[in-house]
């Protein structure tokens, strides 16, 4: 279909409206408030255009295109109402340009100087409402702000925080937090969505006045330091800093950041950062020289190893580097003769790994985070999503808003509860029971695939025979789900077209985790929802690159890809490639090594055992007992604080790389700020670690790195940088011309056949008693991350949540004689600490929850170090405790 | 009596029925809020959040409804609400002397609440009964034909 521009004629497809015909074709027309994705709104009026035969001029951002249209966009009157309409804007409230904090990025100033207009044709209002500057990420000017609705369309359709809207009206009309309150006491979680989308200067970073404007910085792309979901940022730097980060609108995902990613990589310039190599000399540690350190360390090690073999080291990489760090690392490990290489992946997702390979031959995530918006049905369980994974949830919830029916199967009322079709609330620690309650009841109503169960599967007899017990009145009694609730989601998930379960670490941190991973594969097996878009078994991978330390073989049983330690093919492979002889024999896992004496030394890298493993009482004993201990980290964390040896490395702002997300793409990492003092990226510290070890020189840049991984890890075969230089890889790629693999497993599985794997209910390791009759779930708040060592040296996150706390049930604390803010103690058989608690709903009775992020209350002082038998994970997620008020 | 600005138990219980017996009903938040402003009289923030919570939908887009529509009140309001019709029709027949002499007589302003909490005075646009000019409406009995004395009269038998 066509319709002519400016006397030029344009085709167009049903659906497009004039604004976009014109911008495939080239042609200008300004808008102010049209947001990407959204529904137009022509809120500002200033797209007008002059359509032959229209009775007025038309906002073209709202009118779709009609065959035969003739359209003028900048005949005298389109450009008279568009300078009436920037003449009332400009003076509807203080616009200022020299005193602006978005002068320079702003759409109005921009307008204003390509037509010609400026301030003073109207009598200026005096400001109505003050401008809010009490939080420490956003400053409101609400005398700046021309009301086009794109911070209430951000806010609403595409983060679906639902924090702001248009309140009152008419000349009183202003964008409201809640009830008009400031946007620190509504729902507002500072993803700063608003702030980037904001045309003018009326949302602005409430430190703007300190630091360059966006337009005095130069931009460099790279990945988020922070979450599984990898968001492509723009760093925007000056002067050695970065002064602003925004989401890359180009990214997969689209512009939209969480308050970790867009307001805490200040963390990056804190005055803590270590600076130059420490090496402990009469019990303290000083600082060295580089060669001072890496001698020592070199040394030590060889030596240690030599004297006790090299089952007497142990290594602990890092998701928080970069794929070719943790290459490097690994490689180096098993050059000096060991697989004890493990890392934190351990914590968090190795039932997944374990689970998910024995149920399909490959342990990641099957289907990219884009590919929810097929789903007709989402099942999200142990996963409190809009909190770890901000970004991602931002789509589940538009996935919502779009149709798709959501169930929730959480202990806790998270976030995503409030937008669930149904919330299924189990008892802790019971989830194999509700797995198999929902086969059952699928199996029982007919309801399964038998298509995909007879052509794409085994062991179906043995799995339906394991299931007759889990009928849904037992299930109720196992784990408080009411039977009607349960029928209800078996069979929304059941007879779904495509269905997709989303899971975390609810799920994985149980002493039967692998099992219930194993679990969740056979639901989606019986039912045919995997290897098709919106289908798929999905674990939300935690760190920003654990899958990626995963691919690289920072694990003791798996070379690079996957491939594994003990098929001799894939060792003579590697070993060609190394130039080393290495060990058939898999090594320690992270928790073995911290809990058995045979390790003598160890060499942690990026990682914090002293707060994120459980019993760390426990951790520090065994650390202490080390003869040897070398961290390289970039702050003196409470792991570093026991070591011998402390190198100094670069934060991901300061390096070149590749991150893997949990979609499995593969992306890069721009050093956009030099390393601070004498740190060095963590990869040149391992070449002259491994040169130091008789090794030879490693790869001269992480791009040779890259090269050197395509060769090891057949997964990785066609990744290269040239490749991945604007848009990432998604593995497997096996080579140059290989386009990735979004979904995973669509013809056949990577085992041959998917295989079900029977599995049985079994309770927590530890139950509650008489001492001790509370259970204990630990987990991750939205403002901090992990062990702290990164957003807790971010002001604005310390100032929005300081401390520790403890979620209790309102009856609990009554029964206790507990009130809202109290410090009460919390104790389990292993351990104390002393925190706040926060009485609330969130958590059911008999139910608490502590984030593990803070070292000073520290959650795994109580946890309990139970392991899961395949994965040796611990059970993080319920242990027995008891409060008692200070 | 409870302060102004505090719910009773019982209102806020009424409340959470209105909004038990909509939630889940498209677009039935405008009823929900006329029915619980019958309940409570206006809406601190404390009743828009409950609704909000209750109906599942977002504070501010329940904020913005209330304060968009002059129906409803985010201020408290008197235990009678007088409206006096400010039209064209009761303007030329004096009602500017009727609002003066209420204002000064029960010390409430325009737009306000008297002091007492006995009294909430509201000008109105015409309420089309202009054949009865000038008009004032006390809660709900229309009073055609006042004069200042007369409406002061009117108003003492509304405790």
């Amino acid at each position: 279909m066509e319709l002519t521009i400016n006397d030029m004629t344009c085709a167009f497809t049903p659906g497009q409206t004039i604004l976009d015909v014109a911008g495939a074709h080239g042609i200008f027309i300004p808008t102010l408030c049209r947001l990407p994705n959204c529904t137009p709104t022509g809120a500002c009026r200033i797209c007008v255009v002059e359509v032959w035969g229209a009775r007025t001029l038309v906002a073209s951002c709202a009118a779709p295109a009609a065959e035969g249209m003739i359209v003028h966009t900048d005949s005298d009157r389109v450009l008279r109402a568009r300078r009436t309409i920037l003449r009332l804007m400009l003076d509807s409230g203080n616009h200022d340009c020299l005193l602006c904090p978005a002068a320079g990025d702003c759409a109005l100033q921009s307008l204003a100087f390509r037509y010609g207009v400026g301030t003073g044709a109207f009598e200026r209002p005096r400001p109505r409402y003050r401008p809010e500057t009490g939080n420490p990420f956003i400053v409101r000017d609400f005398s700046k702000c021309i009301l086009c609705g794109r911070c209430v369309q951000a806010c609403n359709e595409i983060q679906v925080n639902e924090a702001i809207d248009y309140g009152y009206r008419g000349a009183a009309a202003k964008i409201v937090a809640g009830c008009d309150t400031a946007l620190a006491q509504s729902d507002c979680v500072f993803c700063g969505e608003c702030l980037q989308v904001c045309p003018v200067g009326a949302l602005s970073a409430h430190d703007a006045r300190k630091k360059p404007r966006l337009c005095e910085t130069r931009p460099v792309r790279s990945t988020c330091a922070y979450c599984g979901v990898g968001c492509q940022v723009d760093l925007h730097v000056a002067g050695g800093r970065i002064a602003h980060v925004r989401g890359a609108e180009d990214g997969h995902n689209e512009g939209s950041l969480c308050v970790k990613g867009r307001f805490a990589l200040d963390f990056a310039s804190h005055p803590d950062r270590l600076k130059t190599p420490l090496v402990r000399r009469d019990g303290e540690l000083v600082p060295a020289s580089w060669d001072e350190a890496l001698d020592l360390a070199a040394g030590r090690l060889a030596a240690i190893r030599d004297a006790h073999g090299p089952g007497s080291l142990g290594f602990l990489s890092s998701a928080r580097c970069t794929n070719e760090e943790n290459y490097l690392f690994q490689k180096l490990a098993r050059r000096m003769g060991t697989n004890n290489v493990d890392h934190c992946a351990r914590l968090c997702h190795a039932p997944t790994v374990t689970g998910l390979m024995q149920a399909f031959g490959s342990g990641a995530a099957t289907n990219p985070m884009d590919d929810i918006a097929n789903a007709e049905v989402i099942l999200v369980t142990g996963s409190n999503t809009t909190e770890t994974h901000p970004v991602f949830a931002a789509r589940v919830k538009r996935a919502v808003r779009a149709g798709a029916k959501l169930v929730v199967v959480d202990p806790r009322a998270v976030g995503l509860t409030r937008h669930a079709t149904l919330w299924l609330r189990q008892a802790p620690g019971t989830d194999i029971a509700w797995i198999n309650g929902l086969m059952h009841v699928i199996l029982r109503e007919g309801l399964e695939n038998r298509e995909f169960i007879a052509a794409r599967t085994e062991g179906f007899e043995a799995l339906r025979d394991s299931l007759a017990a889990f009928t849904p009145e037992h299930v109720q009694e196992l784990t408080g789900i009411p039977a009607a609730q349960l029928e209800e989601a078996a069979r929304l998930y059941a007879r779904a077209g495509a269905a997709t379960i989303l899971y975390c670490m609810g799920i994985t941190q149980h002493a039967c985790g692998t099992d219930t991973v194993q679990a969740l594969a056979s639901l989606a097996m019986l039912c045919g929802h995997v290897g098709r878009p919106g289908a798929g078994v999905n674990p939300l991978r935690g760190q920003n690159n654990v899958q990626g330390a995963c691919d690289m073989g920072a694990l003791p049983n798996v070379l690079p890809g996957y491939r594994r330690v003990d098929d001799d093919a894939a060792r003579r492979h590697a070993e060609g490639l190394w130039g080393a002889e290495l060990s058939g024999k898999p090594g320690l896992t992270a928790t073995e090594m911290i809990a058995t004496d045979r390790v003598r030394a160890m060499f942690v890298m990026g990682e914090n055992p002293m707060v994120s493993d459980a019993d760390v009482g426990h951790v520090r004993g065994r650390l202490e007992k080390l003869d040897f201990l070398v961290v390289q980290d970039i702050f003196l964390t409470e792991t570093a604080r026991l070591a011998d040896v402390v190198l100094p490395a670069a934060s991901a702002a300061e390096k070149d790389g590749t991150f893997t997300n949990t979609d499995r793409r593969v992306q890069r990492v721009r050093a956009a700020v030099p390393c601070p003092g004498q740190a060095l990226p963590d990869w040149r510290i391992l070449n002259m670690l491994s040169e130091r070890l008789g090794f030879g020189p490693g790869p001269e840049s992480p791009e040779a790195a890259m090269a050197e991984i395509a060769l090891a890890a057949p997964i990785y075969g066609g990744v290269d940088y040239r490749r991945i230089e604007s848009e990432g890889l998604v593995w497997p790629c096996p080579d140059r011309n290989h386009p990735g693999t979004p979904i995973l497993h669509r013809e056949s599985f990577p085992r041959g056949k998917g295989r079900f794997v029977p599995v049985h209910a079994q309770p927590p390791a530890e139950t509650p008693d008489a001492d001790y009759p509370l259970t204990l779930g630990t987990g991750r708040v939205l403002e901090h991350y992990h062990t702290g060592t990164m957003t807790r040296r971010s002001e604005g996150l310390n100032r929005i949540v300081p401390e520790c706390f403890v979620e209790m049930n309102p009856s609990d604390a009554a029964r206790l004689g507990v009130v809202q803010g109290q410090r009460v103690r919390v104790a389990s058989r292993r351990g104390e600490i002393t925190v706040r608690a926060q009485v609330t709903g969130r958590v059911a009775e008999g139910h608490v929850f502590i984030p593990f992020h803070f070292a000073e209350a520290a959650a795994n002082v109580l946890t309990n170090p139970a392991l899961d038998p395949l994965a040796r994970i611990p059970e993080f997620k319920a242990c027995a405790v008891r409060v008692t008020p200070e | 009596m409870a302060p102004l600005n505090a719910l009773t138990p019982d209102q806020l219980a009424q409340a959470d029925a209105v909004v038990a017996e909509h939630r889940g009903t498209p677009g039935s938040l405008i009823t929900v809020l006329r029915l619980c402003q019958d309940i409570a009289g206006y809406f601190p923030p404390e009743l828009v959040e409950r609704i909000a919570r209750g109906m599942n939908l977002p504070v501010a887009k329940v904020y913005g409804v209330v304060s968009f529509y002059s129906l409803f009140s985010l201020e408290p309001k008197g235990r009678h609400q007088i409206r006096v019709c400010t039209g064209t029709a009761c303007y030329v027949r004096g009602v500017r002397e009727v609002l003066d002499r209420v204002e000064r007589r029960f010390g409430v302003k325009a737009g306000g609440t008297c002091g007492s909490g006995r009294f909430s005075l509201e000008p109105v646009r015409c309420l089309g009964a202009c054949g009865l000019a000038p008009v004032m409406v006390v809660d709900r009995d229309v009073h055609g034909g006042v004069t200042p004395d007369s409406a002061c009269e009117i108003l003492e038998g509304y405790e």
